[in-house]
């Protein structure tokens, strides 16, 4: 059996028990992130954002904070089903047995490297199981929608912003 | 720069934000509009002006210039369904749709063209709608050309157009200029995010302005719940208030009782809300036939700066792909370009980490392309579905079958091998796989071997079309040529739902052409004047 496969399984038995689990804690819909959510949401951005997060501390840390609103921020834009959806995933990611079987990170969000969460991007961006695929998209989509909606990441990439004059 | 909405505001209109309502109503009047986009803003414009009374119901805000600021971060929220991030239900397409007033005229990128004859006459022979003709409605086009100014463009496309242009014409492909409907554009490049100068002539500056100027009365921030009938007549709307936030519902309701009801919602709304209020619908088709143009995306690096951001988005097209097989044969595709601001670009784009990064440092040289495939003419395209979720909101399954397949990765190999004749040194079809090729023979080997999937391959909509279509008969239609429902006699759908197949076009002149026509039909009707002189 392949390592691929052998993940697929897993994670799709676990998976679909650790994800009603979820939903039932999330039954009352949409919330404010919590600590814990708030710490996931770092990590992923820390390596969603690699390549153009500055590479030392603090600012790094300050950069990374301030994509974590702007996610919550693009969160409480999205319809109450998703928001409820999206719920369940930041819910399910925090707790320590599902962020190791679903996303095979061994340590606290906070302690996991750059690398270490890659992995764990990777595997769900090529993940046989539609939903790992899915939620993999929203971090995606929501990493970078908070990046980039922000003036000061504009300078990286040449742009100028929008124009300024007689309005 | 003056704000005609603010003016007109200060002046009298009658406009009320539903999310500052304290308590439940009931209101009469003679026509309700549910929705302010293509179809309800042309429907209060023409209902208005024969002197009947207007109300119309828009779920987004009225935000106006002063508010524009060619910010993707306030826009999306502001002006978009859903953040515009609006997906199926398996979230392999993203969908872009309006939710304001204007609907998505107020954040469309201007495409204007007439529906195309061969469409019409698949309505005549598949769906028996012998009334719609490209002669019979050349006049409603004509009429909202003028009325919009949809115009030939003159000013020289962007760099990002150009691409799409000297590409295309290298390889012998026809290529053409697209009208738009703009009055003194500055070719800014920000009409997705609301136009900052007024100079797009959407429905949030003409129609609109001209039914509030006459006494219409618009209601923001009020979601259609479900329409009463009584018999075989509508009698009344319930409407839910909505939190300033527009997701959640405040607490006070609104009661309308009217002579005719329009029901302008979009494609998902529209059937959304039909299906909500339990219509009859004997032959089960309501929701059914929802289209999308699916949309598949190839970008690509140029020697030169683009700025993709600037200068207006769409100006050249090709439909040489759409003429190489019988309209109902595989699939063909429009050829078309995006305006490319940081937040789209870098969410559409594929990858994460140091490769994701390595992209968006070439910002500024990117080119992109995208190929709008016409679903719904081949017997295997039948589009999707609108459903109810369990809160009671549209839910739309749209599956991507071998059909829709088969033509994306012609469109990837077509718009690839079109970016390396324009000079690209490299093009990355947006799919999870791609590596991103630096040769045409290189793309051409990389593509054929793609594995084309939900979630792998990209795949946007920014037409949504369909679900409430209409026909000769009940069996095969939900309304008939003129938009009215088959079994409520005082109910109308008037948008982009009504389109018994998708279009080939970008779709806004075809709804403003068939409504200009079927709500001055029915504007004959409710005045007892008599019915306009052209066909």
């Amino acid at each position: 059996m392949t390592p691929g496969r052998r993940q697929f399984i897993r994670t799709g038995l676990a998976g679909s028990v650790l994800l009603s689990f979820a939903g039932w804690l999330n039954a009352a819909g949409a919330r404010r992130l919590s600590a814990a959510e708030r710490e996931m949401l770092g990590a992923v951005v820390n390596a969603m954002l690699a390549g153009v997060l500055p590479s030392q501390d603090p600012e790094r840390r300050r950069l990374v904070a301030l994509t974590v609103d702007g996610v919550a921020t693009a969160v409480a834009g999205l319809s109450a089903a998703t928001q409820k959806e999206l719920g369940e995933l930041f819910g399910l990611l925090v707790i320590a047995p599902a962020r190791l079987v679903l996303a095979g990170v061994g340590k606290p969000w906070r302690e996991a490297s750059v690398d270490e969460v890659s992995e764990f991007l990777e595997s769900w961006r090529s993940s046989r199981l539609k939903l790992l695929q899915t939620a993999y998209g929203a971090l995606h989509d929501l990493s970078f929608g908070a990046w980039y909606g922000r003036p000061d990441s504009w300078q990286a990439i040449a742009y100028p912003g929008p124009p300024k004059g007689y309005f | 720069m003056d704000d005609p909405i603010r003016i007109g505001l200060a002046g009298g209109w009658k406009h009320i934000d539903a999310s500052t309502l304290a308590r439940s109503q009931t209101i009469d009047t003679d026509v309700l509009i549910v929705g302010t986009g293509a179809g309800g803003g042309v429907t209060a414009d023409l209902l208005s002006a024969a002197g009947l009374r207007v109300v119309l119901v828009e779920e987004g805000p009225l935000r106006s210039s002063t508010d524009f600021k060619m910010r993707e971060s306030d826009a999306y929220p502001e002006l978009y369904q859903e953040s515009a991030a609006r997906k199926t239900a398996d979230k392999a397409i993203n969908i872009l749709q309006g939710r304001c007033v204007g609907g998505s005229t107020t954040v469309n990128w201007t495409s204007s063209f007439r529906t195309p004859p061969e469409v019409f006459d698949f309505w005549q022979s598949q769906f028996g709608l012998q009334e719609l003709s490209a002669s019979s409605m050349s006049s409603w086009f004509a009429v909202m050309e003028h009325k919009l100014w949809v115009r030939p463009w003159d000013t020289p496309p962007n760099a990002n157009n150009k691409v799409l242009g000297s590409g295309a014409e290298k390889l012998g492909f026809e290529v053409g200029a697209i009208k738009r409907n703009v009055k003194g554009c500055w070719n800014l490049g920000y009409c997705g995010m609301g136009c900052p100068t007024n100079a797009k002539q959407s429905m949030l500056l003409t129609t609109i302005p001209a039914a509030l100027n006459r006494g219409a009365t618009l209601y923001t921030r009020l979601r259609a719940e479900r329409l009463r009938f009584d018999g075989s007549r509508v009698a009344a709307l319930d409407c839910h208030a909505l939190q300033p936030d527009g997701i959640h519902l405040s607490g006070p309701r609104l009661h309308f009782r009217a002579r005719h009801f329009v029901v302008a919602g979009g494609a998902i709304g529209s059937p959304a809300l039909l299906l909500r209020s339990s219509v009859p619908d004997p032959y089960r088709l309501l929701g059914k036939r929802t289209f999308l143009h699916p949309v598949v995306i190839s970008s690509a690096l140029m020697p030169e700066r683009v700025d993709a951001y600037a200068g207006a988005p769409q100006s050249i097209y090709s439909d040489h792909f759409l003429r190489q097989a019988a309209i109902d044969g595989p699939l063909g595709f429009k050829l078309e370009t995006p305006p490319l601001h940081p937040v789209l670009y870098a969410t559409t784009l594929q990858g994460y980490g140091e490769a994701h990064a390595r992209l968006m440092s070439e910002f500024t040289r990117a080119n992109v392309i995208l190929a709008l495939l016409r679903d719904g003419f081949n017997p295997d395209s039948r589009g999707g579905r609108v459903r109810l979720g369990a809160d009671g909101l549209p839910v739309l399954d749209y599956p991507l079958g071998e059909v829709i397949w088969e033509a994306a990765r012609r469109a990837l190999l077509a718009m690839a091998e079109i970016q390396f004749a324009a000079g690209a040194r490299w093009v990355n079809p947006v799919h999870e796989n791609a590596p991103g090729y630096s040769t045409w023979a290189e793309a051409r080997k990389g593509i054929a071997a793609l594995p084309l999937k939900p979630l792998l391959c990209r795949v946007v909509s920014a037409h949504v079309m369909g679900g409430c279509g209409m026909a000769d008969a009940p069996q095969r239609g939900v309304v008939d040529h003129r938009g009215r429902h088959f079994w409520l006699d005082n109910l109308s759908v008037h948008d982009g739902s009504v389109f018994p197949t998708s279009l080939g076009v970008n779709p806004q002149l075809s709804i403003y052409g068939l409504v200009a026509r079927n709500a001055s039909l029915l504007a004959a009707e409710l005045s007892g004047k008599p019915v306009p002189a052209i066909p």
